[in-house]
C-alpha cells in the first residue's frame, strides 16, 4: 500500500493542478466567467443587506417603468412589486437549486458511468440500457411530470432536475473509465494488490476528473436553465422567489412592460454564461492540445 | 448482418423502449402520494364516486400490483392511455391531435438549424479567424446560456413593438379566410418566430461542430490529394470534405431530439403554439395527470422514432457503416 501512496505523492509533486490553474488564468473565457460569477454571487448575497426590500411587498403602482419612481429603480411588476428587489432576492434560490441539482446529476452520473465502465459485461449492458432509456424521455417533460406528481418544493425541483439530467455525465464517465481501466498504472495498482473499490475511486477516478469537472461546471448551468424553465411554467416552489418565477409571472404582461421579463432573464443568462465560460476556461486549462485553436 | 435482420432488431429495440416508458408511467402513477385512482382521475374534483369505482374496477386497483401492470400495459398497447376528465376526451386522441403542431415546429427548427448551421460552419472553416467564425462562437455562447423562453420573449417584444412584421401568438389567424394555400402561408408566417427561437440554439451548436470537423478534415491527406489533382475549391468543400464533416452533426441532431422537444415545450408556451407543450402547460394547471403522462409517453415515442430515423440517415450518409453492418 505504501508503494501506491508514494506514487500518488510523486504525481502530486509535479502538480498538474497548479499547471492547470496557470493555464486557466491565461484563458480569457475562464477569467471572464469567474468575474461574472463573482458579480452574481455578490449581487445575490450582499445585495439584500444593502437593499433590504421584500420582493413580495407591493411598493408602487403596477407596471411602473424603470426610472419612473425612486421606490422601484428598475420598475414594478403587474402587482406593483419592486423588480430590483426581486432580482436581488431571486438569485439565491436559483443558485441553490442549480448547485444541488448539479451535484445530484454528477453523483448519479459518475456512479452509473464508473460501474458500467469498470465492470463492463452484464453490468455495463444493464446500466447502459437504463441510461439509454432515460435519454429517450424528453428531460423537461419528465421533470414537469415529477414535480407535478409530488409537491413542488425547492428540494423536489432540484431532485427532479438531477434525476432527468444524469445520462450525459454517465456516458462521459463510462468512456473515461473504459479508456483508463487498461492503462499501465491501473495494472500496476492491481498487481500490488489494490482491490476493485480502490482502483475505481482512488486510481481511475482522479485521472478521469478533468473532463468531469468541466462537465460538472456546464451541468450547473444547465440545471439553472432547467429550474428557470420549471419556474416559468409555474412549477417552481411557490414560496420561494426566483428569477424564473418572475418571468413566468410576468409573461402575460410583456407587451405592457418589457422590463418585467427582461431583467430577470438577463440575470439567468449572465449566471449560466458565467458557468459556461468557466467550463470553457477549464477545458482549455485541462487540454493543452486545444489551446492552439 | 443483412438489412432485414438489422431493421428487425432496431424495431424490436424500439418496441422494448416504448414498453419501458409505459412501465415508467405505471410506476409514476403508483409512486405519487395518494390513491392511484385519484391520479388516474386527475385532481379535478369532477370525478364522482361512481367514476372512481369504475376506475378501480377497470384498472384492477384491488388486485396485486403485477396484475395491475398487466392490465395497464394491455390497455395502453390497445391505444387506451386513459381518459382526460378536464378535456372530457380520451388522452390518445387529445395528444395525437396536438402532436402535429409540435412535430411541424420541431422539424422546421431542426432542419433550419442543420442546413443553416452546416452552411455557416463551412463558411467559418474557410476563414477560421474571420467574422463568421467569431459570430458563430458568439451566437452559440449566447444561445447556450440564455433561457430559450426568454429569447422567445425578447423576439416577441422586438417583433410586436419595434418591427411588427411577424405574428407573435397562435398558429394561424382565424379571422383570415384565404383558402387552402392562404391558410398554409398563414401557418408558415406564424411558424417563423417560434422556429427561429427554437432553432437558433442548435444552429450555433451545429455551426461550431461543422467548423471544428471541417478544419480537421481539410487538413487531411485525401483533401490534399484532391487539391493536387486540381479539383475546384467548391468541390473540395462540398463533395469531399462536407460529406465527412456532416456525420457528427447528424449524430448530435439525433441525440438532441429529446432536448429539442423540451425546448419546444417552453417555446410553445411563449408563442401559444397549439402543440404538446401548451397542452402540457394547460394539463399541469388543471392537474390532469392522465394527459400529462400521455404527453410524456407520446413525446418519448417521438424521440424513439427520431432515433430510428437518425440511424437510417446515418447509414445513407456514411457508406462505411452500410458495408460494415
Amino acid at each position: 500500500m505504501t508503494a501506491i501512496d508514494n506514487a500518488t505523492e510523486i504525481v502530486q509533486s509535479q502538480s498538474p493542478i497548479r499547471e492547470a490553474l496557470r493555464a486557466f488564468r491565461q484563458s480569457w473565457a475562464g477569467m471572464l466567467g469567474i468575474i461574472i460569477l463573482a458579480m452574481v454571487v455578490i449581487f445575490t448575497y450582499v445585495g439584500p443587506v444593502l437593499y433590504p426590500v421584500d420582493p413580495f411587498e407591493i411598493v408602487w403602482a403596477p407596471l411602473t417603468a424603470p426610472g419612473q419612481s425612486e421606490m422601484a429603480p428598475l420598475g414594478t411588476d403587474y402587482l406593483g412589486r419592486d423588480i430590483l428587489a426581486g432580482l436581488i432576492h431571486g438569485g439565491s434560490a436559483t443558485l441553490y437549486v442549480g448547485l444541488v441539482a448539479g451535484l445530484i446529476t454528477i453523483t448519479i452520473g459518475i456512479l452509473v458511468g464508473a460501474f458500467a465502465g469498470f465492470y463492463r459485461g452484464v453490468v455495463d449492458e444493464i446500466l447502459m440500457r437504463v441510461t439509454e432509456f432515460f435519454q429517450v424521455l424528453p428531460a423537461l417533460l419528465f421533470a414537469m411530470v415529477l414535480v407535478t406528481l409530488f409537491t413542488p418544493t425547492i428540494y423536489v425541483v432540484a431532485l427532479a432536475i438531477g434525476i432527468v439530467s444524469w445520462p450525459t455525465t454517465a456516458r462521459l464517465t463510462r468512456a473515461e473509465f473504459l479508456r483508463i481501466r487498461n492503462l499501465e498504472y491501473v495494472n500496476a495498482a492491481r498487481s500490488v494488490g489494490a482491490r476493485n473499490r480502490r482502483i475505481m475511486w482512488r486510481v481511475i477516478l482522479p485521472n478521469a476528473l478533468a473532463p468531469l469537472i468541466v462537465a460538472a461546471t456546464l451541468t450547473i448551468g444547465i440545471a439553472i436553465l432547467f429550474e428557470a424553465g420549471l419556474s416559468f411554467l409555474g412549477l417552481g416552489d411557490p414560496n420561494v422567489f426566483s428569477w424564473g418565477m418572475m418571468i413566468g409571472a410576468g409573461r402575460e404582461y410583456i407587451l405592457d412592460g418589457w422590463w418585467v421579463v427582461t431583467f430577470p432573464g438577463f440575470m439567468i443568462f449572465l449566471t449560466v454564461l458565467g458557468f459556461s465560460l468557466v467550463g470553457d476556461g477549464l477545458n482549455d486549462a485541462f487540454n493543452p492540445k486545444l489551446r492552439e485553436r | 448482418m443483412n438489412m432485414a435482420m438489422m431493421v428487425t432488431r432496431r424495431l424490436l429495440h424500439a418496441f422494448l423502449l416504448i414498453l419501458a416508458v409505459l412501465i415508467l408511467n405505471f410506476l409514476l402513477i403508483h409512486l405519487a402520494p395518494g390513491d392511484p385512482a385519484d391520479v388516474i382521475a386527475g385532481e379535478m374534483g369532477g370525478a364522482t364516486e361512481e367514476m372512481m369505482a369504475d376506475i378501480r374496477k377497470n384498472y384492477g386497483l384491488d388486485k396485486p400490483v403485477y396484475v395491475q401492470l398487466g392490465i395497464y400495459l394491455g390497455r395502453a398497447l390497445q391505444g387506451d392511455l386513459g381518459q382526460s376528465f378536464f378535456y372530457n376526451s380520451p388522452v390518445l386522441g387529445l395528444v395525437a391531435g396536438r402532436a402535429g403542431a409540435t412535430i411541424l415546429l420541431v422539424t422546421t427548427a431542426l432542419l433550419f438549424a442543420i442546413f443553416v448551421g452546416t452552411l455557416l460552419g463551412v463558411i467559418a472553416s474557410h476563414k477560421p479567424k474571420g467574422i463568421v467564425s467569431g459570430l458563430v462562437t458568439l451566437v452559440s455562447v449566447v444561445g447556450y446560456s440564455a433561457p430559450i423562453f426568454w429569447t422567445g420573449m425578447m423576439l416577441v417584444i422586438l417583433f410586436a413593438w419595434v418591427y411588427p412584421i411577424f405574428p407573435i401568438a397562435n398558429m394561424s389567424d382565424i379571422t383570415k379566410d384565404a383558402g387552402f394555400f392562404g391558410h398554409i402561408l398563414d401557418i408558415l408566417h406564424h411558424l417563423i418566430l417560434p422556429a427561429l427561437t427554437l432553432g437558433i440554439v442548435y444552429l450555433a451548436q451545429y455551426a461550431r461542430l461543422t467548423r471544428a470537423s471541417m478544419l480537421e478534415i481539410l487538413g487531411s491527406d485525401y483533401i490534399r490529394t484532391a487539391r493536387a489533382k486540381g479539383v475546384s475549391e467548391i468541390k473540395v468543400y462540398g463533395h469531399h470534405a462536407l460529406r465527412n464533416a456532416i456525420l457528427p452533426v447528424v449524430t448530435i441532431a439525433g441525440l438532441q431530439f429529446g432536448s429539442i422537444i423540451s425546448g419546444a415545450v417552453l417555446v410553445e408556451t411563449v408563442f401559444s403554439w397549439p402543440g404538446l407543450g401548451t397542452l402540457a402547460f394547460e394539463a399541469i394547471l388543471a392537474r390532469d395527470y392522465p394527459t400529462i403522462l400521455g404527453i410524456l409517453f407520446f413525446s418519448s415515442v417521438l424521440v424513439i422514432i427520431a432515433n430510428l430515423l437518425t440511424d437510417f440517415v446515418y447509414r445513407l450518409v456514411d457508406p462505411r457503416i452500410r458495408a460494415g453492418g
